[in-house]
C-alpha cells in the first residue's frame, strides 16, 4: 500500500503558469498526465514573487529566442522540480523548437520519419568465417546462464528445506538405521533433481506448444508488419533483420551450447546441492537459522550472476576468464560465454580446465558436505558455530 | 549364545569421551536393559550398534560374526529417541517405504503392513497423513514400522516417552511377544523403574563408562544388604526387641525393618519373635531396587 501511495504523490495534480515571451509555443505545449499549462501575459519579475498566491505551482519563463541558440528557459518553483518533469518539459519543448527548424529549412516532417533508419552490425568472426552476431550470443548466454542460476538458488533452496524436513520430523535417524547418511543426503540430492527436472521438462513443453499456437494463427508476414509499425522502420528494413535472425540462429552451434548447458547444469548442481544440503542440516527448529547459514553459499552465486551479467557483454575480459574457470562461478558464468563461440572466444584449455575442476569441485564438495551432514542432521537443540563444523570436516 | 557382543567400545567427540571403553554381552532371546542417566552415552552406543556411527575403537559382533552395517541392519530395528515419521506422507506408504528400506519386498511388506494394522486395529489409517495422526497414534505407526522386517535383534531407545498408559501397556505387551518369538531386545532407558518390570539383563552406563551389567536377578543378590522387614500384630516392647542377631533399621507401623548380623540366619530373627510371643504378620527379604543400586554404583566409582 505505501508504494503505491508514494508513487502517486509524485504525481499530483500541477498547475503551471507560462509567460512565453518568444511567442513561439504558444497554445503548443499540450497539458499533459495532471500538468496544466496556463499562458499568462505577465511581467516575469512580478509573477515570479505571486504565482504561488495565484494558485500556481510553478512558473515556467521562456524568454524571447534564438531559435538556433536556444537558452534561457526557466522553471520557478517551491521545491527541487521532479526529474520525471524536468525531462518532460525539456523534450517537449525542443521537439517544439525542432519542429519551428524544420520549417524554417524547408524539410517536411513525414519525409524525414522515412529516410530514418537502424542498422545492425553484422560480425563475421572466427577462422570459419561464421557469421555470428554479439546480441543474438548474448542474448542466448544470458537465458542459459539465467536459467542455471535460478536453477542453483531454487533447487538447492528445496534440498535445503528437504533435509530440515528430515531433520525437524526426527525420521532422519529412523532412516539412517537401513541407509548411510551419505546415501540418505546423495538420494535427497538426486530426488529433488528428478521433481524440479521433471517440472521443468513441463515447463518447456507448455511453453513450446504455446509458442507453436502463436505461429498457427499468425503469419510470419502479420509479426513482421506488427514489428515495423511498432519499430517505426521500413518493411524492407525489418524483413532484413527477420532473415538475418534466422540466418545467425542457424549458424549459432546449438549442439555445444545444449551439451555444455546440460553438463554445467548437473555439475553446478551437484556441487550446490550438497552445501546446501550440509546447511539443511545444521539448521535447528530455529526458522532464523537459515538466513544466517544459507549466507556463504548464496553470496558465491550472486557474484556468479554478476559476473554472468558483464560476461554476456564482455566474454573475454579477464574478470569473466576466470569467473568461467573457478568452479563456484563456472556454471553460470561459462554458459554466458560459450555462444560466443568454442574455440574462438572460449579456447578450448579454458572449457576444459573450467570442466575438469567442476567435476573436481562437485567431489570435493559432496564430501565435505557429507562429513556436515551425517554429524549435523542427529544433532538436536544446539546451536552449531562454524568452528565445530570445520573440526567436523576434518575428522576422518 | 550371544547375539551382540560389544568389545572395548569407544567413541569420543572433540570435548568429551561419549562411550569410553564399553564392552558386554547380550543374551539371544533376552530383554536387556540399557541404563544411565542423560548424557551417559546410551544413544551414541546404539547408534553405533546400529551401524550410524562407526566406533573409533572396539569392534562389535552381531550373530557370532563382525557387524558388517551395510548387511546386518536387515536384521535390526531401532527406534531411536529422536523419532518421527514424514509428516505429509500416507500412515501406510510410510510404514512400506520403510519397511522396503530394510529388503522386503513390495509383496511382503503388504502383506506384514495387513497382519500388524489388523493386530492393532489400525486399517482405517492406511490412508491417513502422519500430521493427522496423535502423538500417540504416531508412536504406533512407529513401533509398527519398526518390527515390520521381522528383526533378530529389536532396539528401542525410550520407547514409552509420550504414550499414554493404555498404549505404554499395549507396545509393553508387544514386546514381551516378540521377546517370547525369540526377538533379542534391547530396552533403553533412564527410568529405572520400568527395567526391573521388563528385563532380564542390564547394563549400566554413566559418562560413558560401564558400571555395572549382569543378570537382573543376580545383580539384586549381589547388591542386597540382609535386610527384611518383619510385620507384627501389635507393637512389642523396646526392650523385648534388643538381640544379638539382628539390629533395627527403621521401626514402621506394625512393622520392623532389620539388618541381620552376621553369622546369624533368618530363622534365628523369627525364632526371636515368636520366643517373644510377637505376632509375625509376615517376613520378607527386602532386595535393592535397581534405581538403588545404580545410586550406590554412580556414588562409588
Amino acid at each position: 500500500m505505501i508504494p503505491v501511495l508514494i508513487a502517486r504523490s509524485g504525481n499530483s495534480e500541477k498547475r503551471v503558469a507560462v509567460v512565453d515571451d518568444s511567442h513561439l509555443f504558444r497554445d503548443k505545449l499540450a497539458d499533459y498526465d495532471k500538468v496544466h499549462f496556463k499562458f499568462l501575459e505577465a511581467e516575469t519579475d512580478t509573477l515570479k514573487r505571486s504565482y504561488r498566491d495565484l494558485g500556481y505551482d510553478g512558473l515556467l519563463h521562456i524568454p524571447k529566442l534564438d531559435i538556433e541558440r536556444p537558452g534561457g528557459i526557466t522553471y520557478y518553483s517551491q521545491g527541487q522540480m521532479n526529474i520525471g518533469m524536468k525531462s518532460q518539459l525539456e523534450r517537449r519543448l525542443s521537439e517544439l523548437i525542432e519542429e519551428q527548424r524544420m520549417q524554417a529549412a524547408g524539410i517536411d516532417k513525414d519525409k524525414l520519419k522515412d529516410i530514418r533508419t537502424s542498422i545492425d552490425i553484422i560480425n563475421r568472426t572466427g577462422k570459419e568465417e561464421r557469421e555470428g552476431s554479439a546480441k543474438v550470443s548474448a542474448a542466448v548466454g544470458y537465458v542459459c546462464g539465467f536459467i542455471i542460476y535460478i536453477v542453483l538458488l531454487v533447487f538447492g533452496m528445496s534440498v535445503m528445506r528437504g533435509v530440515m524436513e528430515e531433520k525437524v520430523s526426527r525420521i532422519a535417524e529412523v532412516v539412517m538405521s537401513s541407509v548411510k547418511p551419505f546415501q540418505l543426503m546423495m538420494g535427497k540430492i538426486f530426488g529433488i533433481a528428478a521433481v524440479g527436472l521433471t517440472q521443468f521438462i513441463i515447463w518447456v513443453l507448455l511453453i513450446f506448444f504455446i509458442y507453436q499456437g502463436i505461429f498457427l494463427f499468425i503469419s510470419p508476414g502479420e509479426i513482421q508488419s506488427a514489428q515495423a509499425m511498432q519499430g517505426g522502420m521500413g518493411a524492407g528494413a525489418s524483413q532484413e533483420m527477420a532473415r538475418n535472425i534466422r540466418y545467425i540462429a542457424g549458424s549459432i552451434n546449438w549442439f555445444m551450447i545444449i551439451s555444455c548447458f546440460l553438463f554445467y547444469f548437473v555439475g553446478g548442481y551437484l556441487l550446490y546441492a550438497s552445501l546446501f544440503a550440509a546447511v539443511g542440516s545444521l539448521v535447528n527448529e530455529d526458522p532464523n537459522d537459515i538466513q544466517g547459514l544459507t549466507f556463504p553459499i548464496t553470496v558465491p552465486i550472486i557474484i556468479a550472476i554478476v559476473i554472468m551479467i558483464s560476461a554476456v557483454t564482455d566474454p573475454t575480459s579477464q574478470l569473466a576468464v576466470w569467473g568461467s574457470i573457478i568452479p563456484l562461478t563456472s556454471p553460470v558464468v561459462m554458459m554466458a560465454r560459450i555462444p560466443y563461440g568454442v574455440p574462438d572466444t572460449v579456447p578450448i584449455w579454458q572449457l576444459a580446465l573450467s570442466m575438469l575442476l567442476l567435476v573436481g569441485g562437485f567431489l570435493l564438495t559432496t564430501r565435505i558436505a557429507g562429513k556436515i551432514y551425517r554429524t549435523g542432521i542427529l544433532l538436536y537443540g544446539k546451536k552449531v558455530t562454524m568452528k565445530e563444523v570445520v573440526k567436523w570436516i576434518g575428522r576422518k | 549364545m550371544n547375539l551382540l557382543d560389544i568389545q572395548h567400545l569407544k567413541k569420543y567427540y572433540a570435548t568429551h569421551k561419549a562411550v569410553d571403553d564399553v564392552s558386554f554381552s547380550i543374551p539371544q532371546g533376552s530383554i536387556f536393559g540399557l541404563l544411565g542417566p542423560n548424557g551417559a552415552g546410551k544413544t551414541t552406543l546404539l547408534r553405533m550398534i546400529t551401524g550410524i556411527f562407526y566406533p573409533d575403537e572396539g569392534q562389535i559382533l552381531f550373530d557370532g560374526k563382525k557387524f558388517d552395517p551395510a548387511n546386518d541392519v536387515r536384521h535390526i530395528g531401532y527406534m531411536p529417541e529422536e523419532r518421527g515419521l514424514y509428516k505429509k506422507m500416507k500412515v501406510g506408504e510410510q510404514v512400506k517405504y520403510l519397511a522396503r528400506l530394510k529388503g522386503l519386498s513390495e509383496k511382503e511388506a503388504r502383506q506384514k503392513i495387513d497382519y500388524w494394522f489388523t493386530r492393532f486395529e489400525i486399517t482405517s489409517w492406511y490412508n491417513k497423513k502422519v500430521e493427522e495422526l496423535s502423538k500417540g497414534m504416531g508412536q504406533k505407526v512407529q513401533f509398527i514400522s519398526t518390527i515390520l522386517h521381522e528383526p533378530k535383534l529389536l532396539i528401542l531407545d525410550e520407547p514409552f516417552s509420550g504414550l499414554d498408559p493404555i498404549n505404554s501397556h499395549l507396545i509393553q505387551e508387544e514386546i514381551f511377544e516378540l521377546s517370547r518369538k525369540g526377538t533379542t531386545i534391547i530396552f533403553s532407558t533412564h527410568r529405572m523403574e520400568q527395567v526391573e518390570e521388563i528385563c532380564d539383563h542390564i547394563v549400566l552406563v554413566n559418562s560413558g563408562k560401564k558400571i555395572l551389567d549382569g543378570a537382573v536377578k543376580q545383580i539384586k543378590q549381589d547388591f542386597k544388604k540382609n535386610e527384611y522387614r518383619v510385620g507384627v500384630g501389635q507393637m512389642p516392647n523396646p526392650a523385648q526387641m534388643a538381640t544379638h542377631h539382628f539390629s533395627i533399621i527403621k521401626t514402621h507401623d506394625h512393622a520392623y525393618t532389620v539388618k541381620i548380623n552376621e553369622d546369624s540366619k533368618t530363622n534365628d530373627i523369627l525364632s526371636h519373635f515368636i520366643r517373644h510371643d510377637i505376632p509375625i504378620t509376615y517376613f520378607e527379604e527386602l532386595l535393592p531396587t535397581i534405581n538403588e543400586v545404580f545410586i550406590e554404583r554412580v556414588k562409588a566409582h
